[in-house]
């Protein structure tokens, strides 16, 4: 009530002010009138006597100011609107200024919305899980969090600093619900998992310790939110409902609740199945195997009390434990705490790097744009010298005419803000349901919050402030009386303003932008063309996991061995291989290397590490690998025979010294085995593009065999045309093969996201720096030319050539350009050692980038200057003379 | 014109109740009333009355009406309120107060000091 009482009051202290207004009008009317009565009576003429009377009176308007504060208007509310609507009108009356201030603000604005959206979401507030502060993931030594199953076990019951040790791992598996059999992506959970993250179930139950009995004796599903929702409209009754995974009956336990979306961020899991069913689900008998790491993370909330470093000093006394029980397996362990979501260190870290990068680019933008509103306001502050000094000489106070002024500066803000703000909440909604790989069920969750909105508006109000105050200065200096006698003042002296400090910073941190994004864009361009050790263009991939339709072992073999033949009969197939994985695919798996001489095979003795395919014959062909020295592997390369393997140039030359050594000799792997080399390939690339040269080693998939398939097939037309027969070619063969086929061209898509996310934001920001320092030149050269528009008429008058005019009007915003990208340029090239991190090959000094920064300014200038000039030139001295 | 005295500060209230305690008044009548009560030596600023006029009247001293002027005008007249009749009253005593101790103050010769 009260609060309605004072909106009531407000309203008719408005309204009191127009009545006030009447009423004052009304009584100076009479006023005057009653004094030229008098003037008439002593002898003048109405009308001269009415002229008399105003001019005694004096300024009407001051005192009627005085008035409203005798009266006891003037109170803030108001005064504020009154300010409100008289800055209302006086943008309206300039509509291009407004329209650049609040589009410029609301460029920056809204990139500054943008990154800090997506830093809340991805570092702020990763999980979003109950009690997130004590939440934490183990992290091995290399930054990865795989462990193996045993030791998770041994982890889990000999740690005293965890309340509850869980573990998941990530799979596909083939889920038959009755309908169209699909591969899904699987969190493989321990029993405690849900308890431990303190995760209630939104229908039915989820899992618990007590359901695991050993290997495969818990075949219980437990479905996410988003996957009940699509896959079983929101049914409650599939509960307890069985469905086939890989072939095997399962039973729904449960769903979990909307929010929760798995403990990897990004990577949301469509069901969850107990860790102690992974043989059903991988096709591998792994749970007892201590050297095979392929739980993906552990982790669970800290007792209370137990601070990080006491927790990880206890996980590491169970390390040395374990590596003084398991010498062969758990060779030098050690381990620390990370948060997890982000997969600890090792995604976390160059996420973190780039986004707080991204942050002080979108925080220059910031400063660029408000240095941008403080030259144009300044710019304007000055045109409007003369109203200014014209209110003040009609009795304003100066503190009213700032006040305006701050009101029109807020105004500005408040609405660039809005308008930006909306304009980022637009793109995170599309960035939410993005899903940037179709075979990943990745997503960012990145949608805006209240700290999101807070932050825009205060850094938009912040900037108002900001650039409102700088024509402050120029207002208090201001003389009435000089301004309205001389037109303008004009100091066209030598002296540095504030506003030439302003533009130079502006445009150095405009070339700062042009420059990284440059240099983005051209470690892009090379990334793609840089040679990968395969040859991706017109090869098709076709991948498979066979356990999920059933097969195992020798019929696994034997559908490996049928998919071969079917394709290679195919039209348009020229060669068809198949591998475990490839280069540059996700999952990597890397093994370790030994002499030939060494006996003790702990991971500490290893010669080298080296990313490990096992492929079928014909796979360098296929993949266009070329091979250097030595022989492909044959069909007779099976269980049978001698180990063989075919090594890269980079494992030729850190195992054996030299590429010519290497043939023919031998090495050791993890379980003993005696390898031959038998051929020698190029150097590729195999985890990303960015890496140092890493060694590789292929061995025979016939010595080996695995479930996991990947038919590469090589074709000499366009590898598009040819997705759709491989498909049907290998659904005849069984129509329950959960498949995906694309060309390999697509499929490394995933390769160069990063480097295309990198180039994409800083090309975005590059040119809204580019933007936003052709308006700030653009200002300053207009507004230098109408100053001295006077002057200009002259020296055309006096008979000055063209380009004596230009040099007159533009040499000031020309020297501001050249200087500000002199040392934007060389800031930029600083910076892009930063940028080297991320984007592949972003080499500063790279006669390209330079050239390009410098032309991209010169051409930025030129379009900058080009109407003042333009209008500098069209100067008509004799209507300029006239006019002033 | 004849010499004019300069206003002191914080008299042109006091003047202004003077002159309408002598029968309601418009604002030119006021100017015009106190020129004629001040022997024509004190001359007001005629914008600088009406923000004082308005003060007064906030502060209920004053009360004002619209009625018509003796050349038929419409003017609005200005009259005392009760609170405004005490306050001139006071002022009025309070000026004396201060006009007879400078007044006795300036007339001190040396040898009484």
């Amino acid at each position: 009530m009260k609060f309605l009482g004072s909106i009531r009051l407000r309203i008719s202290a408005l309204f009191r002010r127009s009545e006030l207004n009447a009423e004052m009008d009304d009584e100076l009317a009479s006023h005057i009138q009653l004094r030229a009565d008098d003037l008439e009576r002593s002898g003048l003429s109405r009308a001269e006597a009415e002229r008399r009377a105003h001019v005694e009176f004096g300024g009407q308007e001051r005192y009627k100011e005085e008035i409203h504060e005798a009266s006891g208007g003037g109170n803030f509310v108001e005064t504020f609107f009154s300010d409100v609507r008289f800055s209302l009108r006086v943008l309206k009356k300039s509509p291009g200024f407004t329209i650049v201030a609040i589009g410029t603000l609301a460029l920056a604005i809204g990139a500054n919305a943008l990154v800090f959206a997506v830093l809340n979401g991805l570092i702020l507030r990763p999980l979003d899980l109950p009690n997130e502060k004590s939440l934490y993931g183990l992290e091995n030594r290399n930054g990865s969090g795989y462990q193996s199953y045993p030791d998770y076990e041994d982890l889990r019951d000999r740690n005293s600093s965890f309340q509850s040790l869980a573990a998941f791992g990530i799979t596909q598996a083939g889920l038959d619900t009755g309908k169209d059999p699909a591969p899904v992506w699987v969190y493989e959970t321990s029993g405690n998992y849900f308890d431990a993250l303190d995760i209630p179930p939104y229908l039915g139950r989820l899992l618990h310790a007590s359901d695991e009995r050993g290997p495969n004796s818990a075949p219980y599903i437990v479905l996410s939110y988003g996957y009940w929702h699509n896959h079983f409209q929101d049914d409650p009754g599939v509960v307890g409902r069985t469905v086939q995974l890989n072939m095997h009956p399962y039973t729904i336990l449960g769903v979990t609740p909307p929010e929760f979306h798995g403990t990897l961020l990004f990577f949301s899991p469509e069901i969850f199945v107990p860790i102690v069913n992974h043989q059903q689900l991988a096709g591998a008998e792994e749970l007892s195997q201590r050297h095979r790491r392929w739980v993906f993370e552990l982790l669970g909330h800290l007792k209370p009390g137990v601070t990080r470093e006491q927790a990880i000093a206890d996980l590491n006394s169970i390390a040395s434990y374990l590596e003084k029980t398991y010498p062969q397996d758990d060779g030098d362990t050690n381990f620390t705490l990370a948060r997890p979501g982000l997969y600890g260190n090792f995604l976390g870290r160059p996420v973190e790097a780039f986004l707080g990068g991204l942050m002080l680019l979108a925080a220059l933008i910031l400063l660029a744009a408000c240095a941008n509103l403080g030259t144009l306001f300044a710019a304007r502050a000055s045109d409007r010298a003369r109203e200014i000094s014209l209110r003040i000489a009609l009795g304003s106070s100066r503190t009213r005419i700032l006040r305006q002024l701050l009101t029109e500066a807020t105004l500005i803000a408040l609405a660039g803000g809005v308008l930006g703000l909306l304009g980022s909440i637009a793109l995170l909604r599309r960035l939410s349901v993005w899903q940037p790989f179709p075979r990943f069920p990745i997503h960012v969750p990145v949608s805006p919050d209240v700290r999101v909105y807070v932050v825009a508006l205060l850094l938009a109000v912040a900037s108002g402030l900001l650039f409102g105050v700088v024509p402050v200065r120029q207002v208090l200096r201001t003389n009435a009386n000089e301004v309205i006698k001389s037109g303008s003042v004009t100091t066209v002296g030598r002296r540095i303003t504030v506003r030439d400090v302003l533009l130079a910073l502006q445009i150095a941190i405009c070339a700062v932008l042009v420059t990284s994004s440059l240099v983005a864009v051209r470690g892009l361009a090379r990334s793609l063309r840089s040679n990968f050790g395969f040859d991706p263009q017109n090869a098709v991939l076709a991948d498979t996991e066979l356990s999920m339709a059933g097969y195992s072992g020798p019929a696994a073999a034997a559908m490996q061995k049928r998919m071969l033949d079917t394709l290679a009969g195919s039209p348009g197939v020229q060669s068809v291989a198949f591998a475990d994985t490839l280069p540059l695919n996700l999952d990597a798996r890397i093994a370790a290397v030994f002499p030939d001489k060494e006996t003790d095979l702990r991971a500490s003795h290893a010669a080298a590490k080296g990313y490990l395919y096992q492929v079928s014959p014909g796979y360098l062909r296929a993949a266009g690998t070329t091979l250097l020295a030595g022989r492909d592997f044959s069909w007779h390369d099976d269980e049978s025979t001698p180990a063989v393997a075919i090594v890269n140039q980079e494992f030729a030359r850190r195992v054996f010294g030299s590429v010519t050594d290497a043939a023919n000799r031998y090495f050791k792997i993890q379980d003993g085995t005696r390898v031959q080399v038998v051929g020698i390939v190029e150097n590729g690339k195999y985890l990303n593009l960015a890496e140092d040269q890493k060694a590789a080693l292929f061995l025979p998939i016939l010595q080996r065999p695995t479930t996991q398939t990947w038919l590469v097939v090589r074709t000499g037309s366009d590898p598009q045309q040819l997705v759709a027969t491989i498909r049907d070619e290998l659904h005849s063969l069984d129509a329950g093969l959960p498949l995906n086929v694309q060309p390999w061209s697509s499929e490394l898509q995933g390769v160069l996201f990063p480097s295309r996310m990198a180039t994409l934001s800083l090309g975005v920001l590059g040119i809204m720096g580019a933007m936003l320092s052709i308006t700030g030149i653009f200002g300053l050269a207009a507004y230098s030319v109408s100053k001295r528009m006077r002057e200009l008429g002259i020296r055309i008058a006096l008979g000055a050539k063209p380009q004596e005019v230009l040099r007159a009007a533009l040499a000031r915003p020309f020297k501001l350009l050249l200087f500000g990208s002199m040392a934007g340029l060389i800031l930029g090239l600083l910076a892009t050692r930063v940028l080297a991190a991320i984007v592949y090959q972003a080499t500063p000094r790279d006669p390209v980038v330079l050239a390009g920064v410098v032309l991209a300014m010169a051409l930025l200038g030129l379009l900058a200057t080009w109407i003042p000039a333009h209008r500098a030139l069209n100067v008509d001295p004799l209507i300029l003379l006239r006019d002033e | 014109m004849p010499d004019q005295a300069q206003l002191l500060p914080g008299t042109l209230d006091l003047l202004i109740l003077k002159a309408v305690s002598l029968g309601p008044l418009h604002g030119y009548g006021v100017l015009l009333r106190i020129a004629q009560i001040s022997g024509e030596a004190l001359m007001i600023e005629q914008g600088a009355l009406y923000p004082a006029l308005f003060r007064l009247v906030r502060q209920g001293l004053l009360k004002a009406n619209w009625g018509t002027s003796e050349n038929n005008r419409r003017a609005k007249f200005y009259e005392l309120t009760a609170a405004g009749r005490k306050r001139l009253r006071e002022e009025t005593e309070g000026w004396n107060r201060l006009a007879g101790a400078i007044a006795s103050a300036l007339a001190a010769q040396p040898e009484e000091a």
